[in-house]
């Protein structure tokens, strides 16, 4: 499978590649790690005519201790992510769904900046961030904005970042020392999740997220609000379908979906010490 | 688009068309077609090379997004023509193949495993090989090979 011809064109910078896509509008797409985006190009699911390639922006891979929160520049590799001893320590969920994305081969090229552009609600780490908190920096002509993580996955592939904006940086507060768990149920190594649940303590309530139970990520918010009225886990993760509309695939039904839901955050739950 | 790529250690400069797949320009441009082309969906890893260092699927990868950076494929290991590298003599003393399809991205993938976690456990072995598929059910001694090279006892 060969994708479609586009033209390349190579950024060395943040403020360059922004003019790229301005120049071209929304027949051109950022090129990272294009491990998202490539598949879909050789599908030729995704035919944009101009490839802008951020992968050179050198100064976009740091992962940065900032007082309260860790800073991490949008090109930053799954691998560094699970490698970070930053992280390990100060928000050790994060390093640890980043080592199970995909495989080594994916996570040596794929970026936490393009995945979370990408907004795929079966990937692992839109959700984890999602239930984490923290924001997201856009970098566009007019200008730097910052987007909360909770306003930012709109649709099913879609974001707030509007055509002629890059995500440049994601800010994760720190969690030293809380519970957390992540749950990801596939049947076949390597593969996205059928259904993924992660639960974070963060400064002292519980929040739960979902993989691929609908349209984006998703917060379970009937199980936050019962584990704040005092329900135990079991009980709470009883409501982890609720609001949701899980898609059918050769996988599963929306009713097995809900079903895994409820196991899994219950797992989480439990395992993570969490409720 | 001129790219210059130092692959196996020797500088290539060419013309590609941005389209063009790292294993194409692989195998199709420069002749090395030890690099195989498995499932073309970056699942099975038969198309794993090196890329400054790390293992990655060439199939996953743009030559263009290659330019000014160094690749290593299969035939790049060996260290001369009459002697193996040591984790392919590893997995020729483990028997670590059969029908041999997946074994250039197999030994790639696992040369980076140990780069990285030079004394791995089997089970670290087993998932740090997940991005490669033996579909003669191989993995057993493939998993031996890798920690024999390693240094360890699979006797």
């Amino acid at each position: 499978m060969i994708p479609a011809a586009f033209d390349y064109k190579k950024a060395n910078s943040a403020e360059e590649a922004i003019a790229l896509i301005a120049e071209h509008g929304d027949e051109a797409k950022l090129l990272a790690g294009g491990h998202s985006l490539i598949p879909m190009m050789k599908l030729r699911l995704a035919v944009p005519s101009v490839l802008v390639d951020i992968a050179g922006v050198d100064d976009l891979s740091y992962i940065d201790d900032r007082d309260d929160h860790i800073a991490i520049g949008a090109l930053a590799n799954h691998r560094s992510l699970e490698t970070s001893d930053l992280l390990i320590s100060e928000c050790p969920v994060l390093a640890h769904v980043a080592s199970k994305v995909g495989d080594p081969q994916v996570r040596h090229r794929g970026t936490l900046g393009g995945s979370l552009a990408h907004s795929d609600p079966a990937s692992d780490l839109p959700a984890v961030v999602l239930a984490l908190g923290g924001s997201l920096v856009a970098q566009g002509p007019n200008g730097e904005r910052e987007i909360a993580v909770a306003d930012f996955f709109t649709g099913y592939f879609e974001s707030a970042l509007s055509e002629d904006e890059m995500l440049t940086e994601v800010r994760i507060p720190k969690a030293p020392g809380s519970s957390w768990n992540y749950q990801k149920f596939n049947r076949r190594a390597q593969d996205w999740a059928i259904v993924g649940v992660a639960a974070v303590e963060v400064q002292g309530a519980t929040q739960v997220s979902l993989v691929n139970m609908g349209s984006t990520p998703l917060r379970a918010s009937g199980v936050e609000a019962a584990l704040a009225g005092g329900a135990s886990a079991a009980e709470a993760a009883e409501a982890a379908a609720e609001g949701t509309e899980p898609p059918t695939d050769l996988n599963a039904s929306p009713e097995y979906r809900s079903h895994l839901a409820r196991v899994l955050t219950r797992r989480a739950l439990e395992a993570g010490g969490v409720s | 688009m001129e790219i210059s790529v130092t692959v196996n250690g020797a500088n290539q400069s060419s013309e590609v068309e941005p389209r063009t797949l790292l294993v194409y320009y692989l195998r199709d441009e420069l002749g090395l077609t030890g690099t195989n082309v498995g499932c073309d969906t970056s699942s099975c890893g038969a198309c794993t090379v090196h890329v400054n260092g790390e293992s990655v699927k060439s199939c996953t990868m743009l030559a263009v997004q290659a330019d000014g950076q160094e690749v290593t494929t299969i035939e790049g290991l060996a260290p001369s023509a009459d002697e193996l590298h040591p984790m392919q003599q590893s997995f020729q003393d483990n028997h670590g193949l059969q029908c041999g399809y997946c074994t250039p991205g197999m030994v790639m993938a696992a040369c980076s495993l140990l780069d990285e976690n030079p004394s791995p456990s089997e089970a670290e072995v087993r998932e740090g090989l997940e991005g490669n598929l033996c579909r003669c059910t191989g993995y057993h001694n493939i998993v031996k090979a890798v920690l024999a090279c390693s240094g360890q006892d699979v006797s």
